[in-house]
């Protein structure tokens, strides 16, 4: 579970779009921010305005899974043993009462498929929140305030980096009761100090600029200064950083569901119904198919909004 | 120290140890502020003036207590500051303050400029919310920027408007001391003038008084009373601005004085310019004696023997004080005395000798502390 | 030189160290004698399987002392500790294991690699073009694909539906080795390979053309243009040269990582490999075979990062190594 490192310039004065901000006279005269310019730039990014829509939907029908059910008048664990299967015991395929097809015990797949979406989306969302706190604030530390405390955390980062995840990952997971609490848990217990690793190489070259050195000089003290002028200059990379981690998350959630380590059945997680699907999906392609593909275009959205995010954050103009 | 003295410096020394990649390699030194003794009047502006690497930057520091000294005695309005640590300076900040040489990175980048100018009120707690915004556009109002861009982005000011804002930052708590590093150094020559101009009047409204940072020998002589000229860590010439200028004493402070360009083209064609031979040494290892001797015209056995102290010398007002055991009396002496090294004679303003190639890169990890 | 290498390897070997230490403390601390006497019999083991075992791992004694036995056996008599799961000792299992995760590694290795840089260094060479902007979208998809869902869709459709339409090319699960039937083997790694190939290789490509972008911006390509060197030369003799030193560190870890079980893909093809074994093993608590594989994992990323910063030194003679 590792990003490839994205790196942000800190060059925003030379952006060209402010030249407009002074053309601006009116009574309350306020300068665009970081994140003003970046929102305009990002809605007109057209694959990530539409990875944001499908995103929404997939909220949506996490949201409304319930509604999803009742609407089809099919439970989310309800097993249909007579019309969910067919006389050989197997699986019925896509079709009018059924619209995605059922299950290996006769569930129906689309109600199933929405309240995944809950499982991957709260995951998701969760582990890399609490990765970034973690790694963002560890980050901080080790590279402003230095000495013993940089020492520590950075030994302790190498040494997680280092680790054989996925098999520390299973091992904990393990030892534990199953569940979510402990998938978003061991999450974030790796995902940290790569985040760290990344912020701290950051504010190391913060903290030589010369605005850090007047802060010093007006007596702010060393958290005044961490949270007020370091962290606004690191804020955009984390947000970056953050969009990307969400769907390595939910794959890692997946992952780790497919291998029974994740969340226990009979929860619908769709890491959990591909493995169910692994032994009957010959014969029953849509039990494959449907919650695949609701992994995929879930990942793949979020990847887009993250490109998309990224770029707006620190237009580059080489880049496609 | 007498009571009209509101900073006082004794025997200052700051060495940087040596290191490579964040590794000590040797027991070896940046010898960059090597003794340094001096006081500062109320109310006056002390030009420091030298090279790149001759230590002013590191001196104002030690000054404000953003480095700790290696020893020697630093003491604000009576009191001994030298040793004491972050808390106990930080009231200190509320009467010391510094300007900064680049305008465009003393400035965050990602704040607005009234949060920018208002730190000084919330970090001391003096004033919040409508109360530091008011206080915030009074002082923008008095170094001449519009207090309705209060939430503007320092990128959307130009290079004058931000030293100025750099002003405001530090004036805010109304101090009585203000070291400027190069506070001109970057800007184009004709906002120099206003930036400076707003210097002096902020001085006679408030109060103030400056030690005034540059390597710009003809700015200093418009902005200082008295001046203090370093060469490699120590002060080599001290006296009322007018006095150096007309009578330098100091060889190195000759040669330098050389080089600035006269306006009048008869006097800049018969001048001679004087042009030093060879590089500044090393900080690391500096010449024993008076440090300028290996570069020196004048130079004898005695001066790599013994270091000559700062005093007046002979036929000096007591407030002129060279370290030199053979000061020059007039300029002509010096003339012709030296092969032309390839140094760029030309250089506006500034010195005509090759320039320091050693910038003590140490000093980046020293200000991680504090 | 010398001194770096001693130095990383002795970090190395503090790592593994530690490695195994935080196994030891999951899986001992975790539980309780007791019950991790019964978990490395195994679930279907009888009381005095469990209480021999008890006694002979020293189970009823404190954790440092059996700790320390763990480190004596394994150091002083290369003994990775017996597996009562699989009736065999460990060193036994991870032999037959690894040749497996090793084939699999190494083969979707070199497709991943000629398959990503080449594409990416086609893509940040005809910037803009048809072939750059198919090259990103099929990176970005196969990226967000993970590695079950693509190895299911691949086993369906060119398994089984091949398979219904007669064409016995793929078998759909299980491995063959390369001693009994080198053709066999080969069929039985063409998907997993495909698999992991193309997942990993999306990432190449998009690191690859990022990176060679960047370098082709550089000051020094526009003076070797200027030189009048041919534009091929300018970007394979220049540009590549230093393009390549993030793909080749990247490169150095994703190889150790796999070698440590390709877990996911073993998984879904049924090959039992290091990483499959290692499933089984957690599940089984079978504590010997975990930490063996552990420090195996380990050691392949400690030794994947040396040699890729020993590359480095070669490949960029401003690298210092300090």
């Amino acid at each position: 579970m590792s990003l490839t490192g994205t790196s942000i310039g800190a060059s925003f004065e030379d952006d060209p779009e402010f030249a407009a901000a002074e053309g601006e006279e009116t009574a309350k005269i306020e300068g665009r921010s970081t994140w003003q310019l970046a929102w305009a730039r990002l809605k007109r990014d057209r694959a990530a305005v539409i990875s944001f829509v499908i995103i929404v939907l997939i909220v949506l029908m996490a949201i409304f899974a319930p509604l999803v059910a009742t609407i089809t008048g099919h439970g989310v664990n309800q097993q249909f043993r007579t019309t969910g299967l067919n006389t050989f015991g197997l699986p019925v395929a896509p079709g009018k009462t059924f619209w995605l097809g059922t299950d290996d015990l006769g569930r129906d797949i689309l109600v199933r498929v929405a309240y995944g979406a809950r499982i991957s989306l709260e995951v998701g969302v969760l582990a890399t929140l609490i990765t970034v706190a973690i790694g963002a604030a560890l980050g901080l530390a080790a590279g402003y305030l230095g000495g013993l405390v940089d020492t520590v955390i950075a030994r302790l980062v190498d040494l997680i980096l280092s680790l054989p995840y996925l098999l520390f990952a299973i091992s904990l997971v393990s030892i534990s009761k199953p569940g979510m609490k402990i998938v978003i848990i061991v999450i974030a217990l790796f995902g940290w100090a790569a985040v760290a690793r990344i912020v701290r190489g950051q504010v190391l070259s913060i903290r030589e600029k010369e605005y850090i050195e007047a802060a010093r000089s007006l007596g702010a003290s060393s958290w005044r200064i961490m949270l007020v002028d370091i962290l606004p200059n690191v804020t955009a990379q984390l947000i970056v950083y953050a969009t990307l981690l969400i769907p390595v998350s939910i794959v890692a959630e997946a992952s780790l569901s497919f291998l029974g380590l994740g969340i226990p059945p009979p929860t619908a997680d769709w890491g959990q119904m591909l493995a169910e699907a692994e032994t009957i999906y010959q014969q029953a392609w849509w039990f494959l198919v449907f919650p695949g593909l609701a992994l995929l275009i879930t990942t793949l959205a979020f990847n887009i909004l993250g490109d998309g995010v990224r770029d707006a954050l620190d237009p580059r103009f080489d880049r496609l | 120290m007498t009571t009209e003295s509101i900073l006082s410096l004794t025997d200052v020394v700051k060495h940087f140890p040596v290191q490579s990649g964040g590794v000590r390699r040797s027991r070896d030194v940046v010898h960059a502020v090597d003794g340094v003794s001096l006081d500062v009047r109320r109310g006056e502006t002390l030009g420091l003036v030298g090279e790149t690497g001759c230590g002013k930057s590191t001196l104002a520091r030690c000054v404000t207590r953003l480095f700790d000294l290696t020893s020697g005695r630093v003491e604000f309005e009576g009191r001994d500051i030298s040793r004491l640590k972050a808390r106990q300076l930080r009231p200190l900040r509320r009467e010391m303050q510094m300007i900064f040489q680049d305008p465009y990175g003393s400035l965050n980048p990602k704040r607005r400029v009234g949060s920018i100018i208002g730190d000084p009120f919330a970090i001391h707690g003096l004033a919040s919310g409508a109360e530091r915004k008011r206080k915030v556009q009074e002082v923008m109002e008095l170094v001449g920027l519009n207090p309705e861009h209060f939430n503007r982005f320092p990128a959307e000011f130009s290079g004058g408007q931000r030293q100025r804002i750099g002003v405001a930052r530090a004036i805010a708590l109304k101090p009585k001391l203000i070291v400027c590093d190069e506070p001109v150094s970057a800007l184009d020559v004709s906002i120099q003038a206003q930036v400076l101009n707003l210097l002096s009047d902020l001085q006679k409204q408030l109060g103030l008084t400056y030690i005034f940072i540059s390597h710009d020998l003809s700015v200093v002589r418009h902005v200082s009373d008295r001046v203090a000229l370093m060469y490699l860590g120590k002060i080599v010439e001290l006296s009322p601005s007018e006095a150096l200028y007309e009578h330098p004493r100091h060889p190195y402070a000759n040669a330098l004085l050389s080089a600035v360009p006269r306006p009048d083209p008869r006097a800049a064609a018969t001048r001679e310019r004087i042009i030093l031979v060879g590089d500044v040494p090393s900080p690391i290892h500096p010449p024993s004696g008076c440090r300028f001797h290996p570069r020196c015209p004048k130079a004898q056995q005695r001066c790599s023997d013994e270091e000559p102290l700062l005093v007046a010398r002979d036929g000096d007002e007591a407030t002129h004080a060279t370290a030199c055991h053979f000061p020059v009396d007039s300029p002509e002496e010096l003339a012709g005395t030296w092969v032309a090294a390839s140094a760029d004679a030309d250089v506006v303003g500034a010195a005509a000798v090759d320039d320091v190639g050693v910038t003590p890169p140490t000093e980046l990890t020293e200000r991680g502390r504090i | 030189m010398i001194r770096f290498l001693i130095r990383r390897i002795l970090l190395g070997i503090f790592v593994m160290w530690m490695v195994t230490v935080m196994v030891f403390g999951i899986f001992f601390v975790g539980p309780g004698p007791g019950d991790v006497a019964r978990r490395i019999a195994g679930k279907d083991a009888t009381p005095q399987t469990v209480q021999l075992i008890m006694e002979r791992l020293h189970l009823n004694q404190s954790l440092f002392v059996q700790y320390w036995d763990f480190v004596k056996q394994l150091v002083w008599h290369h003994n990775l500790g017996y597996s009562y799961y699989h009736q065999e000792p460990v060193s036994t299992v991870l032999k037959a294991a690894f040749p497996i995760t090793f084939s699999l590694a190494i083969g979707s290795a070199v497709i991943w690699l000629v398959l990503g840089v080449f594409s990416g260094v086609v893509s940040a060479v005809r910037r803009g073009s048809i072939w750059d902007r198919l090259a990103t979208i099929l990176a970005l998809f196969f990226y967000s694909m993970p590695t079950f869902v693509l190895g299911l869709l691949l086993l369906y459709a060119f398994s089984y539906q091949f398979a219904l339409h007669g064409i016995h090319l793929f078998p759909g699960q299980g491995y063959v080795y390369f001693t009994a039937s080198p053709v066999k083997w080969f069929e039985s790694l063409v998907l997993p390979w495909i698999t992991l190939a193309l997942i990993s290789a999306a990432t190449y490509t998009r690191l690859t053309r990022g990176s060679l972008l960047e370098v082709l911006g550089e000051d020094y390509i526009r003076t070797a243009r200027s030189k009048g060197l041919t534009e091929r030369r300018v970007i394979y003799r220049h540009g590549l040269r230093s393009a390549l030193t993030p793909v080749v560190s990247q490169f150095g870890i994703d190889v150790g990582t796999l070698l440590g079980g390709a877990i996911i893909t073993e998984q879904v093809f049924g090959m039992p490999g290091l990483g499959y074994t290692a499933v089984n093993s957690i599940e089984q608590q079978d504590l010997p075979v975990i930490i063996g594989i552990v420090i195996i994992a380990t050691a392949a990323v400690v030794v994947a990062n040396i040699v890729v910063d020993l590359l480095y030194a070669v490949l960029d003679p401003r690298v210092r190594l300090h």
